[in-house]
């Protein structure tokens, strides 16, 4: 009885031989969903792609946003940073700069446009059967679109302010992997937030900004052989109850800095990485049968 | 007076051993679920009720012990009053609302057209929202861009397609709706409260079409006001009460038992059709 209904359960979502029957603990047989996922990725990047579309498209510079867009942005934050600190900075700090908010950005961009992609996806949740978890996704893989040409971006920065540039860069390989791993897992989290709390898109700009502050991007993490201060010391020091700083300290130690990064960061960034898509998955899709009836 | 228990539901015609598997199999399936009683529930709200140790979440038993089959190629008919469970159980079928208890099979195609129909991202054009639902629906983009001029000549919206759908009249949008459900070439097709789509032009193709299903031996779930469309288009009919289900049988049977509970009879008003 028990590997039939276990069979059976398999077929949820397969083929035209369909068999619905209760979630156990919750959770749809996470195998066939994930195959289903897979098998219809079509949806989410399609979905991507005419969003991106339909957002510039009425706009004078079009696509071109997408470039103008990070550099505007990472101007008005050195104008503050440059009032606040007095005309003084570390070496190479708009690199830095630059660097942290465009990582920054996307981490955060995956959670802001994932949060409302479940209720912005009403009628097509109540009117066809397929894994929800298609929309984070594609609101995710909106945000790496946008986040490709700040890479660009950042490359002509690095070449003029910093000019040489080591090995240490291939750390950027684990440090998307890590970012876009974290990026979904806030995703499907806060999209699940938002279906019960309508207001939660709302309360996310001000966590956003916070969190900016608290995380190295405004300011530098000193480099080994610096002299750092009693509190940096101590941010640092904690610097692992914050998802973001593992990411974006490794950025900055590998890509700007251009030495080895510090394994410790590394490992920050991998554990609340991997915990958050794990907890971010697991919470979406227990109460992914809510939606339906929350819309 | 029909009593309101399940004891009278017709035994499945499909049973015996030398039919065919069903269409579709509903088996004892409940469906209960929470639900809060505001229309947008803010984080906000939910700590101010908090303090006041207010409850806005209602539990609900949208589907209550419903077994049903409908074999291959009929057309089984869904009636009820308002709130008795016939959108759940058509959600159900469909795959978007898993049971709390209770086992569906369906073998077949499925294609749904649940009252609100296609075109979710209004700010998209209807070519998108089009195959945005099919990919959705696990279509392939060969599939959709085989059936897409059939859809559009259909919908009679072939100038409006790349238009964004906040656009569209509420006619358009219905049109749409059907035409992407009806071209999915489906085996089994899951129609709620969908078939006054369009002006009377549109309502006489869209009735036109779904007799060319039915000729065809397609299998359709169809749950209707229209007292008449049930009539006229279905083979069987089930009746739905407060999530159970009361009765199974002949439309025509199913109907006036129906009318008489609501003590209103068969008058043009319940049987008005397309």
């Amino acid at each position: 009885m028990t590997a039939a209904r276990s069979t059976a359960a398999q077929d949820e979502y397969l083929g035209e031989h369909h068999v619905y029957e209760p979630h156990r603990a919750g959770l749809p047989p996470l195998v066939p969903y994930y195959r289903e996922v897979w098998r219809r990725r079509g949806f989410a990047f399609e979905l991507a792609r005419t969003t991106m579309h339909a957002a510039n498209t009425d706009t004078v510079f079009g696509q071109l946003w997408l470039v103008i867009n990070p550099l505007l942005l990472s101007g008005v934050y050195y104008l503050l940073t440059d009032i606040l600190g007095g005309g003084t900075h570390p070496k190479n700090f708009f690199a830095t700069l630059t660097s942290g908010l465009f990582l920054y950005y996307y981490i955060t961009g995956c959670m802001s446009a994932g949060a409302t992609s479940v209720t912005q996806g009403g009628r097509l949740i109540l009117n066809t059967s397929f894994p929800k978890m298609l929309l984070t996704m594609s609101t995710s893989y909106t945000a790496f679109r946008r986040y490709l040409p700040t890479l660009l971006v950042y490359g002509v920065i690095h070449v003029i302010v910093i000019k040489t540039i080591t090995w240490h860069a291939l750390w950027m390989i684990p440090v998307l992997l890590i970012a876009t791993l974290m990026g979904q897992g806030l995703a499907n989290l806060f999209s699940t937030l938002q279906v019960y709390f309508r207001d939660t898109a709302s309360f996310l700009p001000y966590v956003i900004r916070i969190w900016l502050y608290v995380s190295p991007v405004l300011w530098v993490i000193p480099g080994r052989h610096d002299h750092s201060t009693k509190l940096q010391t101590a941010v640092i020091h904690y610097g692992w109850v914050n998802p973001l700083f593992g990411p974006l300290a490794v950025q900055g130690q590998a890509l700007v800095a251009g030495e080895a990064p510090n394994i410790r960061f590394v490992l920050y960034g991998l554990v609340w990485a991997v915990g958050l898509f794990v907890v971010g998955s697991l919470v979406f899709m227990s109460r992914e049968r809510d939606f339906a009836v929350r819309l | 007076m029909i009593s309101l228990s399940a004891s009278e539901t017709v035994a499945s015609p499909a049973a015996t051993p030398t039919a065919r598997v069903p269409a579709i199999q509903v088996q004892d399936v409940h469906l209960t679920y929470r639900t809060s009683l505001q229309k947008n529930p803010t984080l906000k709200s939910a700590i101010v009720r908090l303090g006041r140790r207010e409850r806005v979440i209602r539990e609900v038993r949208a589907l209550q012990g419903v077994s049903f089959d409908v074999p291959h190629g009929k057309v089984m008919g869904v009636i009820g009053s308002n709130g008795a469970g016939k959108s759940t159980l058509m959600r159900t079928v469909a795959g978007i609302l898993p049971p709390t208890s209770g086992r569906i099979e369906v073998n077949g195609r499925v294609s749904t057209l649940l009252a609100l129909g296609v075109g979710f991202n209004s700010a998209l054009s209807g070519k998108e929202n089009v195959t945005l639902g099919g990919l959705a629906a696990g279509l392939t983009r060969a599939e959709i861009r085989e059936k897409y001029e059939e859809i559009t000549a259909f919908a009679e919206l072939e100038d409006f397609m790349d238009m964004p759908m906040r656009t569209y009249s509420s006619g358009m949008y219905s049109r749409l709706a059907f035409a992407v459900a009806v071209h999915m070439d489906p085996d089994i097709l899951i129609i709620d409260e969908a078939l006054s789509a369009g002006d009377a032009h549109f309502k006489k193709k869209a009735s036109d079409k779904m007799a060319e299903l039915v000729s065809k031996a397609r299998t359709m779930l169809v749950v209707s006001h229209a007292l008449g469309t049930i009539k006229e288009l279905c083979d069987e009919a089930i009746w739905l009460h407060k999530g159970q289900l009361i009765g199974r049988g002949r439309p025509d049977d199913m109907i006036s038992a129906y009318t008489r509970f609501l003590q209103v009879g068969e008058d043009a008003l319940t049987l008005e059709d397309f």
